[in-house]
């Protein structure tokens, strides 16, 4: 499913909503999430799952193709944590 | 011993939730479905009520897709993808005792680049696709 999909979904279920407006709605949860991460902050989602950044230390790669030395930076990397119902649901019925 | 109502759906439309984060003072924050609601609600005008049930519903929506073992693909956001792995025997870290790991489904999210740009302040708020 991508994201027009989704849209699509969540429009059919509601018909008393503009397409445009469940774009909206959607594009607001993401970015919110994005604003979030952006400023280091957690976003947890019982039953789905939580997000946060983790901090990478800097350095010294390698280019693989020529095994040059290379300086990579500091940097901070998203970092999803599946949530526990997500889990288990995921796992319903599938022990075999 | 009586139970605190934290329910979500439960609230009477109230002051907006103190936590949804304009000022950078403090430490890290968590940003939970309350927020997200509140986004809802601020940028696309429906009700705090409604705006909470929407936001439930594409958490659901996306859950139902991901159960059924179907990627979500989010362009700008992320994916979401179920992995399958497969039986292996495991080792308790703390005894050395060896535990059979069953079959088992994960979930895994791989974040866009827009995202991880925005998380090293590569870009500015609203950056999209």
């Amino acid at each position: 499913m991508i994201k027009s999909e989704l849209v699509q979904r969540i429009a059919d279920r509601n018909p008393h909503l503009y397409l445009r407006d469940v774009e909206k709605i959607v594009n607001a949860i993401l970015d919110e999430i994005t604003n979030a991460l952006a400023r280091g902050d957690r976003v947890e989602l019982r039953g789905f799952g939580a997000f946060s950044v983790k901090r990478r230390d800097a350095r010294l790669g390698r280019n693989p193709r020529t095994g040059a030395h290379v300086a990579v930076d500091e940097k901070a990397v998203p970092f999803f944590k599946t949530g526990k119902e997500m889990r288990e649901r995921l796992n319903d019925g599938y022990n075999g | 011993m009586v139970k605190s109502e934290l329910a979500a759906g439960s609230h009477a439309p109230g002051p907006a939730p103190s936590n949804s984060a304009t000022t950078k003072t403090q430490g890290p924050r968590t940003i939970t479905r309350v927020n997200l609601a509140e986004a809802v609600y601020q940028q696309v005008g429906l009700s705090r009520k409604e705006s909470a049930a929407l936001v439930e519903m594409v958490l659901d929506e996306m859950t139902n897709r991901l159960i059924a073992g179907e990627p979500v693909r989010l362009s700008s956001f992320g994916s979401f993808t179920v992995r399958h792995k497969g039986q292996r025997i495991g080792r308790n870290p703390k005894t050395g005792v060896e535990v059979p790991i069953k079959e088992r489904r994960v979930l895994v999210f791989k974040s866009s680049n827009l995202l991880k740009a925005r998380i090293n302040g590569q870009l500015a708020e609203g950056g999209d696709d």
